[in-house]
């Protein structure tokens, strides 16, 4: 256990996790329908393997990954597959999203996913992965990033190290934290098959210095497992120290390049809830149909963690932690820096859904009115990708595309800490994030018109040279004919 | 059930342009409380005229913008603005003179500009700068510093008030009789009269460190300044390049003839240097914004004001060598952006 450098730009703030962290982890309350969105994960939406009006039953799967990244699905219930049509889901606030709604017929029928495993190790790497891809793992940080296609883009020739992210640096999600307390042993399992799959040589653990019972648990799962490969690497608790290119800075003091992933300096990161999955799929052949989700914020009687049925309502879970309360005013998916913001609870948990956060006016703390930059850089101090905030700011208005460029848009990890800190109130990560799109479309037109300009010039050239070959060839022609009348 | 939303993050610091403004003002105070020690209630005078003459121009110029006057009044950046200048003139100097140098300060040096954030120049320093050009004598009429055994010019209330306002002293004294140069255009006209270091600077207006008074003076702005720091308002880079760029100038041309060159303290305890350094060039809208571009920027500002005392025609450099260095402030961010997370070191 080594404590670590710390996180250069990033804030300290407060975590507001005790108010979830009090009680163990419980199961949330079945729901009548589970509603399950196909395209829940990065890459591609899954294809439907069930038509409605099927029968399915609980783990069987219901949509396997189309081709590219994309990832299984499985279903979290036994009953009927009642429709599968455009349903909203949290992650695609604009439009419903084509989902697989299914009917409780509360059995609980187990499918029986065949080709049982022994143990991991006596399978190949390679096969480890696909494994992994048929439990419909996906990385549960928040990205959803099929877990399969990150460790086969992963492979390298000695085996890349492995990260275990445990840093949940943003306020108000508990839900790692409480994984770690009370399933260390499953972590340490899905690192040794993690390991196992990628050839790693070792699996460092990222925690915050400010989890001691955590870190007590995973140390004593470590030393119960005897694998000398996993060791705990505490990291100071600031936030962004739990992003993955922060996380891999801090611990291995090493930055992924800007174009790049991780793979390319031999570091794979996954978080320690993917861990666990992996290990309960792999040991208890039950696929990801569930997760561990923090209910909390003053907004909701009684916060806690829920182990939690994908595709189950918001508001199913809201009526598990005793309800909202009077000051109940805003809902919110993910922690308060980076949350999504949400209308209503009538939207299904995915399995990126970490946290779910009923705030009220004690946990929101309203913007003052927006006033003009005043270059204080701030902004500049607190960003943990070393980006000048106020200068990319300055350049949006009017939008600059070349400046923005040079001035890193596309670098920007939405954290939300130049906004923090602004004194002038400027919804900086909200004009970042719209303002992407922009200049991504305005590079590639760019890019595009180089393209038409080099051609341009090529033709152009070519046109030159034929016209000079046809000339010299002319007057090759009427060289002899003039010749005879000169002689 | 339908909840509002709003963007990300949901969560932010109780920050206001108003707060930082009013913590520089109250780091302000001890400099204010000293020379008014040391010169008379003059300044307080200057400083509410400076005061109103700001927030009404700022009212006009944002009504003229059809902007919202409230929360830009209430920002304090105009305030701050008129106190600085009020510290750069003569506590005795007649009224339009702080009122014309804010008016234009605020119209043209910020709102024709496009007003908080996006004036190029630090309004005050052009207000003092076209008062300078325009009013050069006016600007000169500084009072000698108390304790100089000359108690007979002692002005009262009233009578400063009076002198400000009306341009008239008491029948008893004259301006002649009241006025001193400030210790820095003393040195300059004692040593272009020929005289030796040692003798231009026996004078009684010079004390141990630098000028009498100013001293004292200086030293209440840097503890305002120090107080900046440790509030996290200002950082290091500016006040600590500019304040180097100067004793490293003056120890220079002290080792190479210290008969005819004053000392890095008394540059450092004269004149503007601990103002400058840590009120007027950390201005942040008008300064450099990296850190890299903050070190460039206030060495430049050392290296013009020291060049600008020893050599120009000037009572201080400060000014210009401000408004100097808020002229490149485009091309130092230019070519000081820093390196961004994960691109070749």
């Amino acid at each position: 256990m080594t404590s670590s450098q710390a996180l250069r730009g990033g804030l300290r703030i407060e975590a507001h996790k005790q108010r979830s962290t009090k009680h163990h982890i419980r199961t949330a309350s079945h729901s009548e329908h589970y509603v399950i969105p196909l395209d829940q994960h990065s890459g591609r939406p899954a294809l439907p393997l069930v038509k409605v009006g099927e029968h399915v039953r609980m783990y069987q799967p219901i949509a396997q990954p189309a081709p590219g990244i994309s990832a299984w699905l499985h279903a979290p219930a036994s009953g009927e597959v009642v429709a599968i049509e455009p349903r909203p889901a949290p992650h695609r606030l604009g439009a419903p999203t084509l989902s697989i709604v299914i009917a409780n017929d509360w059995c609980d029928e187990p499918f029986d996913n065949a080709a049982a495993i022994v143990s991991f190790e006596q399978i190949s790497p390679k096969e480890a992965c696909e494994h992994i891809a048929r439990g419909g793992i996906v990385g549960l940080g928040g990205a959803a990033f099929p877990t399969a296609n990150k460790l086969e883009s992963s492979l390298c020739e000695n085996g890349p190290q492995l990260l275990l992210n445990g840093a949940e640096c943003e306020p108000y999600i508990s839900c790692d934290e409480v994984l770690m307390r009370e399933r260390a042993e499953d972590i340490v399992f899905g690192a040794r098959a993690l390991l196992h799959a990628l050839c790693a040589p070792n699996c460092t653990i990222a925690i915050e210095d400010d989890v001691p019972e955590a870190q007590a648990a995973l140390v004593k799962a470590i030393d119960k497992a005897g694998d000398s490969r996993i060791r705990i690497r505490v990291v100071p608790a600031i936030y962004p120290a739990g992003g993955e290119r922060q996380l891999i800075a801090t611990v291995f003091d090493a930055e992924v390049p800007h174009d790049g992933l991780p793979a390319d300096i031999g570091v794979v990161c996954q978080n320690v809830g993917t861990a666990a999955a992996i290990a309960r799929w792999l040991r208890d052949r039950q696929p990801l149909v569930s997760r561990i989700v923090t209910v909390t914020g003053d907004g909701v009687r009684d916060a806690t963690n829920l182990e939690t049925r994908i595709g189950t309502p918001f508001a199913s879970l809201i009526a598990d932690c005793g309800g909202y309360t009077e000051r109940m005013s805003r809902l919110i998916m993910g922690g308060s820096m980076m949350g999504t913001p949400l209308p209503h609870d009538d939207l299904p948990v995915i399995k990126a859904t970490n946290c779910i956060v009923a705030a009220s006016a004690l946990d929101l703390q309203p913007r003052g009115p927006e006033m003009p930059c005043i270059r204080c850089g701030a902004c500049s101090q607190v960003c943990p990708a070393f980006l000048l905030p106020q200068q990319l700011y300055w350049y949006l208005q009017p939008f600059n595309g070349e400046q923005l460029e040079r001035h890193g848009l596309l670098d920007c990890i939405e954290c939300g800490c130049c906004d923090y800190v602004c004194p002038s109130q400027i919804p900086l990560a909200e004009r970042f994030r719209e303002s992407k799109p922009l200049l991504i479309r305005e590079l590639d037109s760019r890019h595009n018109a180089d393209a038409a300009r080099a051609r341009f010039y090529a033709r152009n050239e070519r046109l030159e040279r034929l016209e000079a070959e046809h000339r010299a060839k002319l007057a090759e022609k009427r060289r002899p004919k003039s010749e005879p009348s000169s002689s | 059930m339908i909840f509002p939303t709003a963007p990300a993050p949901h969560v932010v610091a109780p920050d206001s342009v108003g707060r930082v403004m009013r913590i520089v003002l109250y780091a302000l105070l001890p400099t204010v409380v000293l020379h008014v020690a040391f010169f008379g209630v003059g300044l307080l005078l200057q400083i509410a005229l400076g005061s109103a003459t700001a927030l009404v121009t700022e009212a006009v110029a944002l009504r003229l913008r059809r902007k919202p006057l409230e929360p830009f009044l209430k920002d304090g950046s105009a305030i701050v603005t008129a106190t600085l200048l009020a510290l750069c003139l003569p506590p005795l100097a007649p009224w339009w003179l702080i009122v014309s140098g804010t008016a234009f300060a605020i119209l043209l040096a910020k709102h024709l500009y496009g007003g908080l954030g996006a004036n190029p120049f630090n309004p005050a320093m052009v207000g003092y700068a076209v008062l300078l050009v325009s009013f050069p004598v006016q600007l000169l009429q500084w009072l000698p510093p108390a304790g100089m055994d000359i108690e007979h010019v002692k002005l009262t209330v009233g009578e400063t008030i009076g002198a400000i306002l009306t341009g008239s002293l008491p029948s008893r004294l004259t301006w002649d009789a009241v006025t001193s140069p400030t210790p820095l255009d003393a040195l300059r006209t004692n040593l272009k009269m020929g005289m030796t270091m040692a003798e231009a600077q026996a004078a009684p207006i010079f004390g141990t460190l630098g000028g009498r008074g100013w001293e004292w003076i200086n030293l209440a702005t840097l503890a305002g300044g120090i107080a900046l720091l440790a509030l996290r308002i200002i950082r290091w880079h500016i006040p600590v390049a500019m304040l180097s760029a100067i004793v490293v100038c003056a120890s220079l041309m002290y080792v190479v003839d210290p008969g005819a060159y004053a000392g890095p303290i008394f540059h450092l305890t004269s004149g503007a240097s601990l103002l400058g350094a840590f009120f007027i060039a950390t201005d942040p809208i008008s300064a450099a914004t990296s850190d890299r571009g903050r070190l460039i920027y206030g060495a430049g500002i050392g290296v013009l004001t020291y060049v600008i005392r020893t050599w120009g025609g000037y009572p201080d450099g400060v000014a210009f060598a401000v408004l100097l260095m808020n002229l490149s402030v485009p091309l130092i961010d230019r070519y000081t952006i820093p390196r961004i997370y994960g691109h070749a070191r």
